[in-house]
């Protein structure tokens, strides 16, 4: 679509335009470019000068356990915070649907999550586990379970799961609860009369109904998984105990910042780079078509 | 069922009530951590230290958060408060100010390099900072701009969504406006001034919220450039109140901390409910 009225000149355009072209060239492009051009060297300890690899730190990364143990961690994250956001902001949204009066109430108070930040969340459900201070972690020891996400990477790995999965469960159940006011009352009425109970309309016609909502929202919650949990980690677990939830995007940080290990953090970027780009087709491509039955 | 025949969908009598109780449910149980932190934040150290820590609030609430926002742990908590609210709008700001220009650009010119830039802004959208973390963090450092707010704002201010988001709006504009604005002899700006930007107004503020919420709960970042406490954001400035060892954290003021690192998004997405649902929407699209 483009417009048909439009005012002549090229200089104020290009004027117009400089701020985002200037600000996305100097600290997106060229930091970008610097990421791939870096990851095909090896740079000398003292960082004088660099040698040339090739694919040397990428051979170095796939041949790593450790890398390769992140690229597994991060796909049971990913897909463990998918889906502990959206089935439950799924089924709130679901009864918060069948109530006519006061969901505007409870909409209000199930968005705020939202707006706490991952390593704020990171840090509430850090209290509440704490194995000196938690109270959550206290009562389990009255049941006789004995929580330490200290020492136990499974217990670590749910925790910054269940930390991650919390703010989103406001944004999945906004989308959910919005798709579900706009199902025809009239469908679910002509079902309802023929005899179809509660359950059976919901799997039959509501559900097929949101599978716009419901594709799109696991494309974006994978994104978010991948790249806007690394507060939650940090405040939580560091990546550990022993890497056990060390995902990619903590492990860039990791071996760039703390381990100094500019080639293959830059090799790492770089990797990374590829999976947003197909995470953003992927994006653009299924969702603008709207995956419709 | 009986309810089921008389209200056909919606539910009545028992079943309504069943309805509300699991939504409280649901509420209480999401809310829970926020309670808990809250609760944290109104009694002494030795309450919480000694669990189980009580689950309503005691009467220390003044004390700990004059202690959090004056004396703090490495710096008061008002500085980082003061920091973070200088971040936050000046990404949104930033990001809106660059947009709109932009996007004016690209809708109501054409000139040389136009497809070009425009596939350009949309590539940032495949360069989160995460990805460019150690490179872009040189750059930043090349131009001195470590501990600053320049530093802070700058890297984060290119957006590909706002730009798109007023890119589609202004595609809908009438084009009897600019026609008039032509004949009349209105200077493409003055047409910007008086008649883009305020036609704009309720797309700017709906993506404000959200761009202010983006801004204030940036960890990473932050987290990289600011090794001066001084410049420290609040949401980066919790975990540096924990201390490192075996020494234990003053669990009430960090606690009084995180409920203040959370006030002003939360006050921002409730108190603009309709139009944080419009731009998160809009700007998901």
């Amino acid at each position: 679509m483009e417009k048909r009225v439009i005012f002549s000149g090229w200089l104020l355009p290009l004027l117009l335009i400089a701020p985002q072209v200037v600000i996305s060239l100097v600290f997106f492009f060229y930091p970008a470019a610097q990421a791939i051009w870096q990851s095909f060297f090896i740079p000398d300890p003292f960082g004088l000068s660099s040698r040339f690899v090739g694919f040397g730190n990428f051979e170095f990364l796939f041949s790593d356990p450790y890398y390769r143990a992140a690229f597994g961690t991060t796909a049971v994250f990913s897909i463990l915070v998918t889906l502990c956001s959206m089935i439950p902001a799924l089924f709130l949204a679901v009864i918060a649907d069948r109530l006519i009066k006061g969901s505007g109430v409870y909409r209000t108070m199930l968005i705020w999550p939202y707006a706490v930040a991952p390593a704020v969340a990171g840090v509430l459900w850090l209290f509440m586990f704490n194995t000196r201070v938690g109270v959550v972690s206290w009562y389990l020891g009255n049941l006789g379970y004995d929580w330490n996400h200290v020492l136990n990477g499974g217990e670590a790995m749910g925790l910054v799961v269940v930390a991650s999965a919390w703010g989103r469960i406001s944004y999945n159940f906004l989308f959910f609860f919005a798709a579900l006011q706009a199902v025809p009352k009239s469908v679910i009425e002509a079902a309802a009369i023929d005899g179809a109970h509660f359950w059976r309309r919901f799997w039959t016609i509501v559900l097929p109904l949101l599978s716009p909502t419901t594709f799109f929202l696991l494309v974006v919650n994978v994104v978010y998984s991948f790249f806007e949990t690394f507060g939650v980690i940090h405040t939580i677990t560091g990546g550990g105990p022993q890497q056990s939830t060390t995902v990619l995007v903590y492990k860039v940080f990791a071996d760039g910042f703390v381990g100094q290990d500019l080639g293959s953090s830059s090799a790492q970027s770089v990797i990374l780079l590829f999976v947003v780009g197909l995470l953003t087709i992927i994006q653009f491509k299924f969702v603008e078509k709207r995956v419709h039955y | 069922m009986a309810s089921e025949r008389h209200g056909m969908v919606e539910k009545r009598g028992a079943g309504l009530w069943l309805t509300h109780v699991f939504m409280i449910l649901g509420v209480l149980v999401i809310f829970f951590p926020i309670w808990l932190a809250f609760v944290a934040s109104t009694v002494t150290q030795p309450e919480i230290v000694k669990p189980p820590m009580p689950l309503w609030p005691g009467d220390h609430f003044w004390e700990n958060y004059t202690k959090a926002l004056f004396s703090g742990v490495n710096v008061p908590v008002s500085t980082m408060l003061f920091n973070s609210l200088v971040m936050a709008i000046g990404i949104a700001v930033g990001k809106i100010v660059i947009s709109l220009l932009s996007a004016f650009a690209i809708v109501y010119f054409r000139f040389p390099g136009r497809t070009f830039f425009f596939w350009m802004i949309f590539l940032t959208l495949m360069l989160p900072v995460e990805v460019r973390i150690v490179p872009t963090f040189e750059v930043v450092a090349g131009f001195g701009m470590l501990n600053s707010y320049g530093g802070l704002i700058f890297p984060l201010i290119a957006s590909a969504t706002a730009t798109f988001l007023f890119r589609q709006f202004f595609l809908t504009i009438p084009d009897e406006l600019a026609e008039a604005a032509r004949v009349d002899g209105a200077s493409p700006m003055r047409f910007f001034w008086d008649i883009v930007v305020p036609m704009s107004r309720t797309n700017v503020a709906a993506l404000f919220v959200i761009l202010f919420i983006y801004g204030w709960n940036q960890y990473l970042w932050p987290l990289l450039i600011t090794t001066d406490p001084e410049m420290n954001t609040i949401v980066m400035g919790i975990k540096q109140m924990f201390p490192s060892g075996d020494d234990v954290a003053d669990w009430p003021v960090i606690m009084a901390t995180s409920i203040l690192a959370m006030i002003p998004p939360v006050f921002v997405v409730v108190s603009m409910q309709r139009l944080f649902i419009r731009g998160l929407v809009d700007s998901e699209k």
